[in-house]
């Protein structure tokens, strides 16, 4: 049920992004999210991509920081009130959410929401208790 | 082992009466063939015959860098052009270089020192030198290249810069020693690594680095990059070139310094007093054997400090301790002293950070900023903001902990630090250019 999402160091100058994404493309890795933490120095970029390994290997070449982390994807209905369930769930059991961040799918109606745990199987567990669905990796790097 | 058991055992009385006699000579001779110092030991009223014991050396001024250039080019050679065999010049990074001459009998006394030197570092005949000191005006490349002949070593005049034949060569050659700036020796490793060439699994053992300053950490950094002994050799050109002090393998603390050919000091360097044996200071040197060019207290502007214990291995000349940096690269920042080899001991202390860094100083106002850029790599990195904001804090505090200022850290990508293949910039200061 875990998704391998890597990271990327990036100084916060014009240009850096696209040029991930240009290198990545040039690769042929399709991003299927993106989100970008930053601060007025740095910035950290989040991917999910179907092959992490290559991506890893691709920007390491180019002399970027990278790392890759477990987060987990679940499917929330794109309608008011559907993350706040979820996250009662996280926070009756104590759950911490390190970040988040969401895409919507291609086909529409529900939101995918990505997130980062400091203790993921206890989150997955928690999740699946309540009724949660929790996404597959191919079913997210599929979107 | 050593090379020359004679002098470099010499008992210290038998090798102090030596250096006075040797000093007294220089004196006399300088005073009678270079202008420069008979005028100046006449203005303050003193003559050779007055220096009488090695304390005495005290009471004769200094020799400055400036002195130097002021005497551009041949101004303070104590002999006619005729019997100067060799020229070298310092890379002047502002205005005319230094420039030094040896007599043939100075090129003998270097090649013996360096000789000397190898030998100290564990080198013997047999050994394969892959040199990669610059050859040219700088004194760096020759003066490794003859005392590694007179050793009987092979030796592999690489000079400076195109990395990647170094490594093919090195790795063809069986290159057993490497000399070369410690800097240089990192920057070999990482090119190996991306060539895929596992620089470890080399004939080398050891490397003779010098001609910047390095810190401990920094060593032990080399020595697991390159699985080889890292020992740390001194000189400047305006005294001889490489071979005025080495660590000796057995002990690796402290640069013996040939004493039976330079007299070294520790002074203060703002009230040019000399320090008590054991206290930090600028170094100053005088030339005791030199023909071509004698300095007599010339202050080096190298930060360190003598340590008189006898050594494990035998040797009996005093050593230095290794380099904290430069009277010059001494940054003064809203009035606090910060040398940067002090900020590389704090970076090699905090877990995952690499040593690679450059400080900016800038001025804002009438106030002087230090920003500390350092280099993320995936030890340190993590996918979480509060994580990198963490580490930048902790470097921070440890810097104002440590050197009681306040900087700024600012996290860079990896090799975003201009590597330079000599000698790394590690300081770029802004402030200069206002005044
Ligand atoms: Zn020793």
């Amino acid at each position: 049920m875990k998704v391998e999402q890597i990271s990327i160091f990036i100084e916060n100058k014009s240009g850096r992004l696209a040029e991930v994404t240009g290198i990545l493309g040039e690769a042929g890795i399709n991003i299927r999210a993106l989100s970008l933490a930053d601060t007025s120095d740095f910035g950290i970029l989040r991917l999910i991509i179907k092959d992490p390994e290559k991506a890893l290997q691709v920007l390491r070449e180019h002399n970027f920081t990278v790392s890759k982390t477990d987060v987990i994807g679940v499917e929330v209905p794109d309608k008011p009130g559907g993350l706040s369930s979820i996250l009662k769930i996280l926070d009756k059991n104590n759950v911490n959410v390190e970040y988040m961040y969401a895409f919507v799918e291609r086909s529409g109606d529900n939101a995918v929401i990505i997130f980062r745990f400091d203790n993921i199987d206890e989150a997955i567990s928690a999740l699946t208790r309540n009724g949660v669905k929790i996404l597959k990796g191919e079913q997210i790097t599929s979107i | 082992m050593i090379w020359n058991d004679d002098f470099e055992t010499l008992p210290r009385e038998a090798l102090e009466s030596l250096q006075l006699k040797r000093l007294q000579q220089t004196l006399e001779r300088v005073y009678a063939t270079v202008p420069f110092y008979r005028e100046t030991y006449k203005k303050i009223g003193i003559s050779p015959a007055d220096i009488k014991s090695l304390d005495d050396l005290q009471r004769l001024p200094f020799t400055l860098k400036q002195d130097m250039r002021d005497s551009y080019p041949y101004g303070l050679f104590a002999v006619p052009l005729e019997q100067i065999v060799r020229i070298h010049a310092s890379s002047g990074t502002t205005g005319k270089p230094t420039v030094v001459g040896y007599t043939r009998r100075d090129i003998e006394t270097w090649t013996e020192l360096m000789a000397r030197s190898f030998v100290a570092a564990g080198t013997h005949q047999g050994d394969v030198i892959h040199n990669a000191y610059g050859y040219g005006l700088f004194t760096g490349g020759l003066g490794a290249h003859y005392g590694a002949e007179r050793v009987g070593a092979s030796v592999i005049p690489m000079s400076g810069g195109n990395t990647k034949k170094q490594l093919m060569i090195m790795q063809d050659f069986g290159s057993t020693v490497l000399t070369c700036t410690p800097s240089y020796s990192l920057f070999l490793a990482e090119v190996a690594a991306e060539e895929g060439i596992d620089i470890k699994s080399l004939k080398l053992k050891v490397g003779i680095l010098g001609a910047e300053p390095w810190s401990e950490k920094m060593r032990q950094e080399i020595e697991a990059k390159l699985n080889i002994k890292a020992v740390d050799i001194y000189g400047l050109s305006e005294i001889l070139g490489p071979g005025v002090g080495i660590e000796c393998i057995e002990a690796q603390n402290g640069l013996h310094i040939w004493e039976d050919h330079f007299i070294p000091e520790i002074i203060d360097p703002e009230t040019e007093e000399v320090l008590p044996v054991g206290e930090k200071g600028e170094l100053v040197i005088t030339t005791i054997t030199k023909e071509g060019i004698p300095l007599i207290r010339y202050r080096t502007r190298d930060i360190t400090r003598l340590i008189k214990e006898p050594c494990i291995c035998g040797r009996t000349h005093a050593r230095i301790e290794r380099l904290s940096g430069r009277s010059d690269d001494m940054l003064i920042i809203r009035g606090v002293n910060v040398f940067p080899s002090q900020i590389e001991s704090v970076l090699f202390n905090v877990e995952g950070v690499e040593p690679h860094y450059q400080l900016i100083v800038e001025r804002e106002g009438t106030l002087d900023t230090l920003e500390v850029q350092v280099e993320v790599n995936e030890q340190s990195f993590s996918d979480e903001i509060k994580e990198l904001q963490h580490l930048a804090n902790k470097i921070r505090k440890e810097i104002k902990d440590l050197l009681g200022v306040t900087c700024k850290v600012r996290l860079v990508e990896p090799k975003s630090i201009t590597r330079s293949e000599g000698k790394a910039q590690r300081v770029i200061d802004n402030r200069q250019k206002e005044s």
